[in-house]
This record gives structure tokens, sequence and C-alpha cells, in this order.
């Protein structure tokens, strides 16, 4: 009796169980791409403001310190958005008739808040402090990336979990001098696995990744 | 929820295994004693009647349809992208205002009108938590649940948001046009018709308003209604005036309490129990006190007392009267005969042997006579002047309540009043039926009524103001012992047309329209005089004023109020045994009804009876088998001619043939929360007899009402072996046999497990609970509620097992049901144990509980589906499931009270006490910036910080010299389950009492039981 199957069945089974197998096995990756893409991430996409302003002008051209408008970052979970006030110490002398600011002073005037788009949005259930990382050596770019290069400020790191525990795991691989924190123009040093082990020594730092560190 | 059958419970049964081996020494009710199939239920199943919500069929359509529009979009959630958010900084800062760091004030919370010193916890100018103020002598750091639920009460949406007439919504100018009218005609007759109607005044400010009023207009009067209040009157047979009395408990060795229940109740409670307690932190090591309580209701204080005697309210002042006469001073009275009169003589000989450091308190709802007992054996004993201080009183005009109320009735009936200005008070549902109040009230010409909601006095008003909450208004007060705060809002008024009564007052007066600010910085710049700015700033930045600490002038008792020479009136004779008496207190948890809309005071079961939501005719066991009554079988009490429906609750502890009722119920005009809650005992009750009377007759009407009691929820399954989970020995016990305690259960070796011996080489929080200092106030459980979110979940679920609080307090009796004077009750905490082996983590197919490198059990809410497998392994029964969407998200101002540090769970979802790690990450997080280690004591939980007496003590248990190492180390530290070997964190201080060695039979309660 003839073989019911023909013996290239047996190539095109294979083909199809190896076939199926790495279909979802792709369409699995796909999706983890997708996710963890600027598309789901918001990573990388500027914003649009009320009022254009450019981190790349103030920091990068001016060299305004970080910390003239973000003034609570070394105290408070929050690193703080700048009040009106804090624009109009100095746009009350210079730019004072752009009408680019017309929406600055006209909150001045009225007591109006403005109503900025947040950038970097953690999810409600992530407790995120800033205090806590600018003072053991995690400096402002490490995750906001080249602030000074923003016309418009975006996202420059996924701000997912695993991109959190990245840092959590291994701090050694991101902390750098407390005294470079808020410099935009530090950059890694080639042995900076070493310099990092020694640094996360000197400042204490815990590799912290229970849950309720950040999750209450 | 439909009636459901009264629970029928079988004593003999229960006698039989009280006297078989199966007896159990401690038991959370009758039901759990006699097995009944309803409590069977609530241990065996974790999820009572998880089922239930499709037996409703309306419900189950809801569901299914809700069922496939989720299946078709499962899958799809986790693909939405956030939606955008705004950040909206600030224009100008407020000084100090830092986003993500709260700010703490200083004010005080009333409770009958005197000033229990609290901080109030800021987020961006929204008030979120209550904490104690440890500067202020009446909170030393802690507040009672009203204070913890007071900020509840800010947010309440049903509170009167607009001024009305006649119901109709007004402009505050057309209020003062009415009112100048009507007082234009009263100034040329020196305002005859004007009557103010304020709560008690220890307001300063408060009370130099209400003069001026009565300067400009002479013929006016003020009264005062304060419901639960008078204690001003109460020394007045003692001093021969009114007085302020003060009690230093931590002079005293030994107490009797006349039915004082000083350590939950009164202005003073939080201080009394922390002294108190005091002397029993370390028994064997100290000097422990001794505490005789006679009561005619079970109180918490007759609950922890080392020996509790029932007594009918009728015999409470002959009792008084033989204990005079026995420790000698006064007239010799009769002595109780059989065992009360043995008891009577040992506690006798124990105060005379203790003079000088004994003292005597008699409660706020004893009788004129009863108090000046009191006195007169604190007087013959020297402990005037040493354990009770009298003082000028703290109120700025003290009256009898009752006798204020009725005198102002008594005119209204007349037609002698014109002009009634409510201010807070709600006398229409709160003052005896005899006073016939409301029916008073419509003779009255123009009735203004000033109050936080639109009441049942508001229904009957004129003009309704709504008033400004404490939180949102300038004022003052005074504590128990004339300590002067000043209260500042946290916020400004959430409605425009809130006023308070402090702007209310300078509306009848030729200076009307100041501002409460203006008003009581006035009064305080005329006080303090030079150097106004800094003492003004001081006294609020402390919350209390230097300089007004003490009352003016300390009264001696005068001769005149010598009881021993005053006519003192014959003591009434006891009702005859059988005939029935009745009790009115205000309730545990609502007071005399004004908390009545906070959900958070509802839904707390109340401290001794564990019932929520509604009031009860209490009786005994025994009366209730005589009168063949069941539980939450509704009769009908008819006393003096007047009728009320109420359900009945059988309480072990209560005497026999009393009948306690609770006011604060029955409200009409609460709000949506406490409307329809209870039966309304006012309705019975008279202005000659407030508090007890006899003549009660119970008639049966065949209805039912299904009570919401969580006595028997959570409770742990001692029914194969007993599991010791409260243990309480004598200290005589103690000091001879200190290991006792620990092998009363077995302590298997740490290693004999199966789970991996984590080491914990940092940090590992651990919490020691003493349950001699516990005692049973409940406030660690508002505290937590308000602290961490927690929801309401309302009577219906709570009937079925589903209250939200992570923290409960598990109330056990001891002794024997039919003999109420062998009755004790026991009170055990019980948050999460944070167990090194928790079994409930390995059971988590999603890990959505784990262990932290601390050693807390963390739960984590965005991983958790629902599957309740670790709720099914908690021996200890300390999960709480979101069974439905019980959260509010909707009311906006019940979104500005929420704890912006912790997560608000949603339906599905598990939760769980995690020792508050928002505080234990907030306090890391403030060390390490400032480059320094965790202090001890640094993290309070909110348990902990509120706790009256200390009862809780949190820290880490790697050190050792920290406080909580040094109670576990001690020899009364056991671990509840611990033979399971779970290894708690959270652990256990048994219970030491002190018993007179005389007193060794039944009547003595505590030691003797337990087994």
């Amino acid at each position: 009796m003839p073989q019911t199957f023909h013996r290239s069945t047996n190539t095109l089974s294979k083909v199809s169980i190896f076939g199926a197998l790495f279909l979802v096995v792709g369409s699995l990756f796909a999706i983890a791409e997708i996710n963890r893409s600027g598309y789901v991430t918001q990573a990388g996409v500027a914003r649009e403001q009320p009022v254009p302003f450019s981190h790349q002008h103030h920091v990068g051209g001016m060299g305004v310190d970080c910390r003239y408008c973000h003034t609570t970052v070394e105290t408070s979970a929050t690193a703080g958005i700048p009040p009106t006030k804090t624009c109009m110490n100095c746009h009350s002398q210079i730019w004072n008739q752009s009408p680019t600011l017309e929406p600055v002073r006209a909150s001045f005037r009225s007591g109006q808040s403005i109503e900025w788009t947040r950038v970097h949005d953690l999810p409600d259930f992530a407790y995120f402090n800033h205090s806590a990382h600018v003072s053991k050596g995690v400096g402002c770019t490490t995750c906001h990336g080249p602030v000074d290069r923003m016309p418009l400020m975006w996202q420059y790191s996924s701000l997912q979990m695993e991109w959190c525990l990245d840092c959590h795991r291994a701090p050694e691989k991101y902390v750098r001098p407390k005294e470079e924190v808020f410099s935009v123009a530090w950059q890694p040093p080639p042995d900076q696995i070493e310099q990092g082990r020694a640094l996360v020594k000197a400042y204490g730092i815990q590799t912290r990744t229970s849950c309720s560190a950040c999750h209450r | 929820m439909s009636e459901v059958p009264a629970v029928r419970v079988d004593l003999s049964g229960v006698r039989r295994r009280l006297d078989g081996a199966q007896g159990r020494t401690y038991w959370k009710s009758l039901e759990e004693l006699a097995g009944t199939p309803e409590f069977l239920d609530f241990l065996h199943r974790e999820f009572p009647s998880q089922a239930s919500e499709f037996a409703d069929p309306k419900g189950r359509r809801e569901f299914l349809t809700l069922m496939g529009a989720s299946l078709a979009l499962a899958g799809l959630t986790a693909c939405t992208k956030q939606p955008e958010e705004k950040i909206v900084p600030y224009v100008q800062p407020p000084e100090q205002a830092v986003p993500g760091k709260p700010l703490f004030f200083a004010t005080a919370m009333l409770d009958r009108g005197y000033a229990k010193g609290i901080l109030v916890e800021s987020h961006l100018g929204r008030p979120t938590k209550i904490e104690g103020n440890p500067d202020h002598p009446a909170s030393l750091g802690a507040t009672d649940i009203s204070g913890q639920a007071w900020v509840l009460g800010l947010y309440d949406p049903d509170r009167a948001q607009t001024l009305t007439y006649r119901g109709e919504i007004r402009a505050w100018t057309d209020f003062m046009g009415a009112l100048r009218n009507a007082l234009g005609a009263q100034k040329p007759r020196q305002g005859v018709g004007v009557r103010i109607l304020t709560e008690a005044v220890t307001s300063p400010t408060l009370a130099a308003q209400v003069r001026e009023v009565l300067a400009e207009l002479p013929a006016a009067k003020w009264h005062q209604w304060e419901p639960m209040g008078g204690a001003s009157m109460a020394a007045r047979p003692a001093v021969g005036r009114p007085a302020s009395v003060q009690y230093h408990f931590d002079r005293a060795d030994v107490i009797l309490s006349l039915e004082a229940d000083f350590v939950v109740d009164g202005p003073a409670s939080l201080r009394y129990a922390r002294e108190y307690t005091a002397r029993r932190k370390r028994p064997g090591a100290q000097a422990m006190n001794r505490l005789y309580a006679v009561e005619s209701t079970p109180t918490l204080t007759g609950a922890i007392a080392d020996h509790r005697l029932p007594l009918r309210p009728s015999e409470m002042e002959g009792f008084a009267r033989a204990v005079a006469g026995a420790v000698g001073g006064g007239a010799a009275a009769p002595a109780p005969s059989g065992a009360t009169g043995e008891w009577l003589a040992a506690v006798a000989r124990d105060l005379k042997a203790h003079a000088g450091r004994s003292l005597v308190i008699a409660g706020d709802y004893q009788s004129p006579a009863v108090h000046g007992l009191a006195h007169e054996i604190n007087q013959f004993l020297g402990n005037v002047g040493q354990t009770v201080v009298y003082g000028a009183p703290v109120e700025a005009q003290p009256v009898d309540p009752l006798a204020s109320l009725a005198e102002l009735a008594a005119d209204m009936k007349a037609g002698r009043v014109d002009v009634l200005v409510v201010l807070g008070a709600n006398p229409v549902y709160s003052a005896p039926a005899d006073l016939d109040f409301a029916a008073a009230m419509e003779r009255v010409k123009l009735r203004v009524h000033l109050g936080l909601y639109a009441d049942e006095t508001a229904a009957l008003s004129h003009w309704h103001i709504p008033q400004a909450h404490p939180l949102e208004a300038w004022s003052d007060a005074r504590a128990y012992d004339g300590t002067t705060t000043i209260l500042q809002p946290l916020i400004a008024p959430l409605y425009d047309s809130a006023r308070s009564a402090h702007e209310l007052l300078a509306a009848l007066t030729s200076k009307p329209d100041r501002k409460g600010h203006d008003i009581v910085k006035d009064f305080w710049r005329a006080q303090f005089g030079g150097d106004f700015d800094a003492r003004w700033r001081r006294s609020l930045h402390d919350g209390v004023v230097a300089g007004w600490t003490a009352p003016a002038g300390v009264a001696a008792p005068s001769a005149s109020g010598d009881p021993t020479t005053a006519p003192r009136p014959t003591a009434p004779a006891s009702s005859a045994p059988g005939t029935l008496e009745i009790v009115f207190r205000p309730d545990p948890t609502i007071g005399d009804g004004r908390y009545a809309n906070l959900g958070w005071l509802q839904e707390l079961p109340k401290p001794i009876t564990k019932l929520t939501w509604d009031n009860a005719a209490l009786v005994s066991p025994a009366t209730a088998q005589r009168l063949s009554l069941e539980n939450g079988e509704v009769v009908e009490l008819r006393y003096r001619g007047r009728t009320v429906k109420a359900p009945v609750w059988t309480l072990p502890g209560q005497p026999d043939d009393t009948v306690t009722v609770h006011l604060g119920y029955g409200r009409t005009r609460a709000g949506r929360v406490g409307d329809g809650a209870g039966f309304d005992a006012n309705r019975i009750r008279t202005s000659d007899a407030p508090w007890n009377g006899t003549g009660l007759e119970i008639a049966k009407t065949g209805e039912t009402r299904a009570l919401a009691c969580a006595q028997d929820h959570w409770s742990i399954d001692e029914n194969a072996e007993p599991r010791h989970l409260i243990r309480s020995v004598t200290v005589d016990e103690y000091v001879k046999e200190p290991e006792a305690i620990k092998e009363q259960a077995e302590n298997p070796p740490r290693d004999m497990t199966l789970y991996p011996n984590v080491k914990y080489a940092g940090h590992a929080w651990g919490m020691s609970i003493d349950l001699n200092s516990c005692v049973g106030c409940s406030a660690c459980v508002v505290a937590c509620v308000a602290e961490n979110n927690i929801p309401v979940v309302g009577r219906e679920q709570v009937a079925k097992g589903r209250e939200m609080h992570w923290i409960r307090v598990d109330r056990y009796f001891s002794g024997a049901p039919q003999h109420s004077e062998t009755i004790r009750a026991h009170f055990q905490p019980l948050p999460c144990m944070q167990c090194e082996n928790a079994p409930c983590e390995q059971v988590c197919p999603v890990a959505a509980t784990v262990h932290s490198d601390e050693g807390l059990n963390d739960q984590v809410y965005n991983r958790c589906i629902g599957t309740r497998y670790c709720s099914n392994n908690c021996p200890y029964k300390v999960r709480r499931f979101n069974f439905l969407l019980y959260q509010d998200w909707n009311t906006p101002t019940l979104k500005l009270q929420r704890n912006p540090d912790v997560s608000v769970r949603s339906r599905g979802v598990m939760e769980k006490c995690t020792y508050c790690v928002q505080r234990i990450e907030q306090a890391r997080i403030t060390a390490h910036n400032e480059g320094r280690p965790i202090r001890d004591g640094e993290i309070q939980t909110a348990c902990q910080s509120v706790c009256p007496t200390q009862a809780i003590v949190f820290g880490d248990v790697n050190d050792p010299g920290s406080a909580v190492s040094k109670l576990k180390a001690e020899h009364r530290d056991y671990a509840l389950l611990g033979e399971l070997n779970t290894r708690p964190r959270t652990t256990y201080l048994a219970e030491v009492k002190n018993p007179n060695p005389e007193l060794a039979g039944p009547a003595a309660g505590g030691g003797e039981h337990h087994g």
C-alpha cells in the first residue's frame, strides 16, 4: 500500500510547525517592540505647549541652571514646574513685548495659571521621587536626555519599568559624581563601571527592586 | 437587602460548650459559642456569599451584559496610550508650599465644645489627614475616632452649601435685611424676645461676642445645648458651683470608676487613657495600678478593668453610698448583701489602703448624687489635691445644658420668643421628647439656624445659613485643663455662603459684616498687648497659647459643697427584679448624632457590640432568654407613654433586666449616609431622667431587621484546637512564670520550614502591639482608613463580610454569658502580620504579592488580577478584596481628601496593610537626602501615631536598641498562630491583669478564666 502522504509533506509539516512557532514568537516580539516604541511610550515626541518654551535656548544657549526653575528637585518628589513669577523675573525686563510671551504676561496679570502639557507622565501607581535620585548622583540628563538640545521638550526615555530596573539593578552603569548631577555637558567616562562602583559605595546607593519602593 | 430571619442562639448549647471539654476561654460571639450555621459560614467561607450578586436578577443581567462587552475588549486595555495630562503651576507660589511635600498646621478639634489639639496634614492647600498635637495636653499626639473623621466632615458632599429661606436659595444681604428688621423691632424692648442658642462654649472670643450682643440687647437670653455636655456641672455637688475636675491617673494606684468611661469618652479621655495605661506598660517591673469598674452598660473602661461589676442603673447610687459608708466617710448605708457586698467591701478596703493614691471617678451620665458621693469618698481618702484637682470652669458660662434648653423651650411655648438664633446645635433632633422642641419652634416668629448640615432644626427654621467647618474658619477653644488653642483654617470655605459662628454673631451686633479672622485676631490683640504679632504667630504655630494654660484660679472645694452637710436626696429604691430599666447613652461612634453622616464612623464596628450602621436595644443573654428575644428581632420599647421600635441585640456583660439604647441614630435629615440608619432613642427620652430610668416595657412586633454586625467576621478557626489568640495572665502569675505566655502554644524552630531562609541585612520592619495597653477604642481603624484611602462599602456589604478595613480590632469575650458579672472583653488590633514565611505569596499566580528586601509583604495593585487565592491562604484573614467599585471616583470633594501618596484602588483588586509603606519610603528618602540613617521612631505608622495609649510600636527589629526590639524581647511577647511558623513581624504583648487577691470569685473576672 502506498503511503498516504507524499514524502514532501514531511517538509511541509516541518515548515508549518516551525513556521507557526516563528509566527507566534515573531508576533510576540513585534508586540513587545511596539509596546516599547515611541508610539506607545511617547518617547521622542515633542509636545505642543501654550508657550513654545525652549530648553535649548535657556539651558544650552543661556546656561541657566536646572534648579533656577525646577526649584524643588533636591527636596521633593517633584522637581517643580516654575510658577509664572519665575518667567517674569526675566521677562518683565527682556522680551517683555514679545507676542510669543503674551500667555505668560496674561497669566501674571490675571492670576490664572498657564496650563502646560505634561511631557513625563508616570502612571499614577508609580511613585517616583526626584530628590532621592538627585542626592545619590543620578544626573538630570541620565533620564531626561540632552535637554540643552531640545527646542521643545520631549521625553527621552521610555519611562517603562524595565528602563527603571535597568538602573535600579545596576546603578554603577549610570551614576556620576554629585557635583556633576546638574551638568548637561557631563559624559560617562570610559571606565564608568569602575568609577560607578566606587560612587555606589561612597554614596550608599541601595539597589532597591522591591515593589513597594515605587508602588504603594 | 431583604429582611433575613433573626438568629436564634441556643443558650443551653452555649452552656454545654462552655462546660464541656470543647469549652472556649475566649469567644467572639454567642453565635460562635452556640456554633450556629451563620457563624460557621463566616468561619469557613473566606468570601461569604460571594455569588449573591447573581441572586438579584437585575444584577445578573447587568453582569452578563458587562461581561460580553469586556470579553470583546479583553486584552486591548493594555494598548491604550496614557491620556494627556496638564500641569498647572502657581502664578505666585505661596510661602513654604512645596509640591510633593505636605505641611502640618496646628489647630484643634472640638469635643462637646472642648479643644483637643490636632495637626492637620495639608497637601498644597488640601487638608487630608489629622494627627494629634504632641504639645497639646488633651492630645499628647493622639486623636480619637471623631478627630480622625473630622477631615471627612469637611469634605462631606451632603454639607449645607447654600443660604436658604424656607428652603429657597437667598443671598446673605437678604438675610441681613430680615435680621436687621427683626432686631430693630427688638431694640426698643431691650431684645426681650431674642434668644441665642449655642453649643457648649469654651471659645473666649465667642463668649465675648455673645456678651457683646447681650450688652446691646440686655433682655435677650443666651442658652446652651450640648447633648453630651454638662461636665462642668458634674462637679457642682462637690465644689458648690460649676467647676472643672482634673484627674491624675498617673498618681492613682487604685481606681474605682462609677461608670466613668474615661479611656474613650470626654474631653480629656486621650490624656487619661495615656496616663492610665502608662502604669501598666511594664508589669512586674513597675507598680501596676488597679481598676475597678462598676457600670450599668458595658463600656471600654469596664472591659479593660481588673474587676468589673455590672449594676442596674437604679443600684448605682446605693452602691456609691455603700462605698462611702465602707470607707468611713459620711453616714453609713446598708451595704448590699451577697457577692456584691463582698466585692464592695474588698474595693473599699483597697481604696482605704491606698488613701491619697486612690481615685473614685463618676461618669458624665451619672446623677449629681453619685458625683457628690464620689467626691465625698475622694475627700475622705485625701485624694483631693492629689489625684483629683478642682479648678475654675473652662466653659465660658457653665450651665446645665438640659435645664437651659428646657427653659428655652418653655419660653418658646409661652410665645415669649420672637427671634431665635441657633448656632450649630440641632435641638429638634437631639432634645428629649418631652420638651417637644419642634412644636415650640413653630411659635417663634423668626428662626435662624447656622449649621454644617441642613438638618432637622434647619428644616424648621426660616433661615438656614451653612456653617463654615472648623477647618475652614478662624476660632478659638479651650481644653479640659484650660489650655487655649487658636483654631486656624486650613482651606478657604468650600462654599461661598458659609459663615462661622463668629461671623453670624457679629451680624447681631451693631458692627456686622466682620470677617472671622478679624474678630478672632482683634480679641487676642486685646489680650496679648505688646509684641502681638510674635505671640500670635507663636500661638498659631504651637497650637497652644502660651500663658493661657491653666484655668484662671483654682477653686478649693467649698464648705457648702461638702456633701456630708449638704442635704442629700434619698436614694431611689432599686426597682424590683424583673422590671426593666432603660439606659440612654451617646453612640460609641457617631456620638449624639452629629457625626451620623460620616461613613467612616458609621462603618467602624462599635468597639464592644461590633455593630455597624445601626443602633439596637442591648439586652443581656439571660434577659433575652427570659423574654425570648432574638438578635435582630424588632420590638417596641414602651417607656413613659412613648414608644419606639428597635431591633434587639444580645450583649454579654449587659446587666440583666437593663436595656441600653444609643442616641444619635434615626436621623431624618442627616444626609445620604446617616438617614434611615437605626432608630431615634430621643423619642422616648425625657428631660427629668435623661440617662436612665425604670418602667420600660418591651412588646414584640413580629418584624426583624438584619443588623450588620462585624463580630464574627474574619474569625480564626479554633474548632479543631485552641489557638491561644488572646493570652491573659495575672501579674502574680506573670512574675512567677514569665515564660508561660510564650509556651501556651508551640514555638517551632525557625528553620523547620520549606521556605528559603532569607536573611534581612538592612532594615527589618516589625511591630509590637501591647494588648495590656489597648483599650479597644478603634482609632487605629479610622486612622488607617484616612491614611490609606480605604473606601466605605455600606451596610449591605458589611453584612456580607466585605468591609475593607485593613486593621480590625477583634473583640473577644471571656466568662459565662448567663452571668454578666463574669464577662470580660479583650481587644486585639489585627493588621497584616507581614509574615516572613508568608502563605499568601506562594499562591499568587501573577506575583502581585511579594516580599520586600526589608520583610514587608508588598501588595502590587497594578499586577493583581483578583484571583483571591492569597486571601484564601491567609491564616490571619487580613486581606481585603474590592468586590465592587467601592471607591467613590466621582464626588469632587471626596477626591480632595485622598492621600496622594497611596494608590486609589479599583474594583477587582486585593488590598492590605503594608505598614504604611508610603511613610517608610518618605522617611527613608528624607534620611538619605540628609545623609543619615533612619532614626528609631522616625517612622510612625498611621495606627501607631493615632493610638492614645501607645499600644502600637513600629520599628526596625534588626536594631537591638529600637523600641520595638526591646518590646519584642519581653517575656510576654507572643506571635499569633506562631505554631504555623509563618514568622509574623507583628507580635503581641500579652494582657497582664492586676486583680485584687481578695476577689478570687467569679465576679473578679480577668485572670481566673484563662486556660
